[in-house]
């Protein structure tokens, strides 16, 4: 295994993790906020804030490992995205300090309760829109090179097709994902009334989430047909995913097992995201940007990865802790007794 | 090509997000260390109050963290895409320290959100602190690695230039340049030194509104004696940087010093105005800058006239470093003075004019980080990388910059305001009297 494919997969696997924690964390703000006009908050509030309170800050290390790890292993795409994403990953940013400061200020403080839980739900769904504009770019075609440096043409980025099914995407796949874990998690806390509710919203969101990730399939056909080619030979990776897909369906239809439901559904969208991954390779934005032209000297890379398994040796136990004290832990999860400072 | 108005916009920008960013960030970084050691002598000397102090502080601490990691993310994302050709050009060559600043993080974190939530969950407080130790030494540690990557825009070192293409390059050397023992100490004593002043002025503001609790008296006394230490520790560090700064970017500290003219037996010029290439109303302090530069009064000193023209800096960061300079000071000082009051019992420290003497000290420190850092910052241009890269070279090239400034601004002011009401909130209701006897209550009636 060369450095390279090393440090993109190192990379890749922090992504994912975002997108799974993150998910969670913006689909719960969204069922939150969504419960609030409907009446239903009463039931979903209290178990949506014992999850989310002790591990909102660790969900924004994920994005922030991912970006600067890009740049220390891929300085160039500092260059080519960094230039061309001004606007789009402005906007996430300011999305994302409204959302992250004001949960601390409305949980800790004492918050506007009602106008914080409105934009912590919106917010929550404008972010995965505003960042999911990346994977769009990296499908090419939206950006041209001038002699001053690239630019991103807002105008056929916002009138294709390929940029909306995208977006619809990560905001099904937002809802999607976090519904089935939160069923779990009400299970788990043996609230059956938050249970039901989220399986509900699971069985919803699961359709429009396969419907559009298949569509994407097709549309990339004409929009960039290398890696068309490269997604139909990688067919079976995507089945499998298909196959983890049913799986959890028929779970969460039949109320059984819904820990494994949320196993399967991580495993799914693992081989949904590796099959696109590899892919995509050696592209990092079609056609300018390779991952070999990018990638960083030598050194820095080796040094890059000592650092990373040094690291990972110091979170991985630390992550198990957390774990362990809050996610697995009956008596946090049901609300018995107060810990907070 | 150089886009000027981008550049424009961008250096703006930046100045503005770190500038909001340092306010939090040094809060980050400093108060853990403190919360800790309230913690510590709470169980050493086994009194509830300092216990209090540290679950008070901490609450606080929170909102400010949570801003802290939100504008954290901004200058992150920021720094590719308003100065993306220096990102790739760095990002070769500094990307470990960068890297290792988010492992601090992550591992700050999640060790916040565990201690944050087993409050009562453990009967044992040196749990509490165990856990607190992760805390203050990943807010310290990203402290340090980030302000390495700082050093190292001012004495970028560990690679080759060949041919227009980087080699050789060594991440190590890279990381330990000599800018960087002394700004990493300085910027740790000082956010020790702040947070310990913030901490002092909230205890003395509480004392002038009324509330005779021992506890406020506990918590002036430890956080004036921790503000003594690091401002004498501040103070130090200051004077190596001083010498760092004469030895390799003099005309940061001649421009700084308004010293136009190399020679020996250089005066320190205090105050001062300028007005085209005159210094008027300011105090010559004979041989000091000379002493400050190399130790010694005979040392020679270079002045501007050596710079390139277009390579000095705007001659207003004089006045940035007299006012870091001067607030330091009058900070030693009042620490100073407190303590020895208390130790010789002299009454004035109770008096209310000290008191508000000891309510402004918080400000005055954060407004000495703010000046301090605009100082060094402005004092390297016209390089981000010295003498490698210039700033024109290195922004974006794209439009707009202009609109993410005014959406930037919007959004800062909205934090800032915020997090001032949810703080003061936070504790307005919830006094340490009302504190202290609801969890008497709670003791006394079992567990709830």
């Amino acid at each position: 295994m060369t450095l390279q494919v090393i440090g993109i997969s190192v990379l890749w696997l922090f992504l994912f993790g975002y997108v799974i924690v993150a998910s969670i964390d913006f689909g719960a703000g969204f069922f939150n906020a969504y419960s609030t006009l409907t009446r239903k908050q009463h039931i979903l509030t209290k178990l949506i804030q014992r999850y989310l309170s002790p591990v909102w800050e660790v969900t924004n290390v994920f994005l922030v490992f991912f970006f600067v790890g890009m740049i220390g292993f891929f300085p160039k795409t500092a260059f080519y995205y960094g230039t061309t994403l001004l606007i789009p990953v402005s906007l996430a940013i300011i999305l994302i300090a409204i959302r992250g400061s004001y949960y601390a200020f409305a949980t800790y403080g004492k918050g506007q309760k009602n106008t914080y839980t409105m934009l912590y739900g919106l917010t929550g769904l404008f972010i995965p829109a505003s960042l999911s504009i990346v994977l769009t770019i990296s499908e090419g075609g939206f950006v041209t090179m001038k002699s001053s440096g690239p630019i991103l043409n807002y105008v056929d980025l916002f009138t294709s097709p390929l940029t909306w099914s995208i977006v619809i995407l990560s905001l099904s796949a937002v809802l999607y994902i976090s519904a089935v874990f939160l069923t779990w998690y009400a299970y788990y806390a043996q609230d059956h009334k938050a249970t039901e509710l989220f399986r509900r919203y699971a069985l919803v969101s699961a359709l429009p989430t396969i419907v559009t990730a298949s569509g994407i399939i097709i549309e990339l056909r004409s929009h960039n047909s290398i890696h068309f080619e490269n997604l139909l030979d990688l067919w079976w990776i995507f089945g499998l995913s298909f196959f983890l897909f049913i799986g959890t369906v028929i779970l969460l239809w039949k109320r059984k097992a819904f820990g494994l439901a949320f196993g399967l559904l991580v495993g799914q969208f693992f081989l949904a995201f590796l099959g696109y991954g590899v892919s995509h390779y050696p592209y990092l934005m079609y056609p300018y940007l390779t991952m070999y032209d990018s990638f960083t000297n030598d050194t820095m890379a080796i040094a890059l990865i000592i650092a990373f398994v040094a690291g990972l040796g110091l979170l991985i136990p630390s992550l198990y802790l957390l774990l362990k004290l809050f996610l697995f832990n009956k008596e946090y999860v049901q609300g018995k007794g107060n810990n907070h400072v | 090509m150089v886009n000027e108005e981008a550049v424009f916009f961008s250096r703006i920008l930046t100045e503005l997000t770190l500038s909001v960013h340092i306010i939090f960030a040094t809060i980050g970084v400093g108060v853990p260390l403190i919360i800790m050691i309230a913690q510590w002598v709470g169980i050493k000397k086994q009194d509830e109050h300092y216990i209090l102090l540290a679950r008070r502080w901490t609450r606080g601490f929170i909102i400010t963290v949570a801003v802290g990691v939100v504008t954290g993310t901004a200058i992150g994302l920021q720094l590719s895409l308003l100065w993306p050709n220096f990102m790739e050009l760095a990002g070769n060559v500094i990307a470990l320290p960068l890297f290792m600043e988010t492992f601090a993080f992550f591992f700050e974190a999640i060790f916040l959100g565990i201690y944050l939530y087993t409050w009562d969950r453990f009967e044992n407080q040196r749990k509490h602190l165990l856990l607190l130790l992760p805390v203050a030494i990943g807010a310290s540690f990203s402290a340090i690695f980030i302000t390495i990557v700082n050093a190292f825009m001012n004495a970028p070192q560990g690679f080759d230039i060949v041919e227009g293409e980087l080699v050789n390059i060594q991440p190590l050397l890279a990381m330990f340049n000599p800018a960087m023992p002394t700004k990493v100490a300085h910027v740790l004593t000082t956010a020790y030194m702040t947070s310990a002043f913030v901490l002092a002025s909230i205890a003395a503001f509480r004392m002038l509104k009324g509330s005779k609790h021992e506890y406020h008296k506990k918590a002036l006394f430890l956080t004036m004696k921790l503000g003594l230490v690091f401002s004498l520790a501040s103070a130090i560090i200051g004077d190596f940087s001083g010498k760092y700064l004469a030895e390799y970017q003099p005309e940061k500290l001649a421009a700084a010093e308004w010293h136009f003219d190399t020679k020996s037996e250089a005066p320190l010029v205090l105050y001062g105005v300028l007005s085209e290439e005159e210094v008027k109303y300011s105090l010559n302090i004979p041989y000091a800058l000379s002493i400050l530069a190399f130790g010694f009064p005979s040392a020679e000193v270079i002045g501007l006239d050596q710079i390139p023209e277009d390579e000095i800096p705007p001659l207003y960061i004089h006045y940035l470093f007299d006012l870091m300079i001067t607030i330091g000071i009058l900070l030693t000082i009042l620490s100073g003075v407190y303590l020895l009051a208390i130790w010789k019992k002299w009454n004035f420290i109770l008096t209310k004019w000290f008191r508000w003497m000891v309510v402004l000290g918080g400000p005055l420190a954060m407004i000495a980080i703010e000046v301090g850092w605009w100082f060094t910052e402005v004092g390297r241009q016209p390089w981000i990388l010295y003498q490698l890269l210039r700033t024109n070279d290195a922004a974006t090239t794209t439009q707009h910059v202009d609109k993410m400034l005014y959406a930037f601004s919007g959004l800062y002011v909205v934090l800032t305001i915020s997090s001032i009401i949810v703080l003061s909130q936070m504790f307005r209701k919830n006094t340490v009297e009302q504190e202290l006897s609801d969890r008497a209550l709670e003791k006394a009636g079992g567990s709830v």
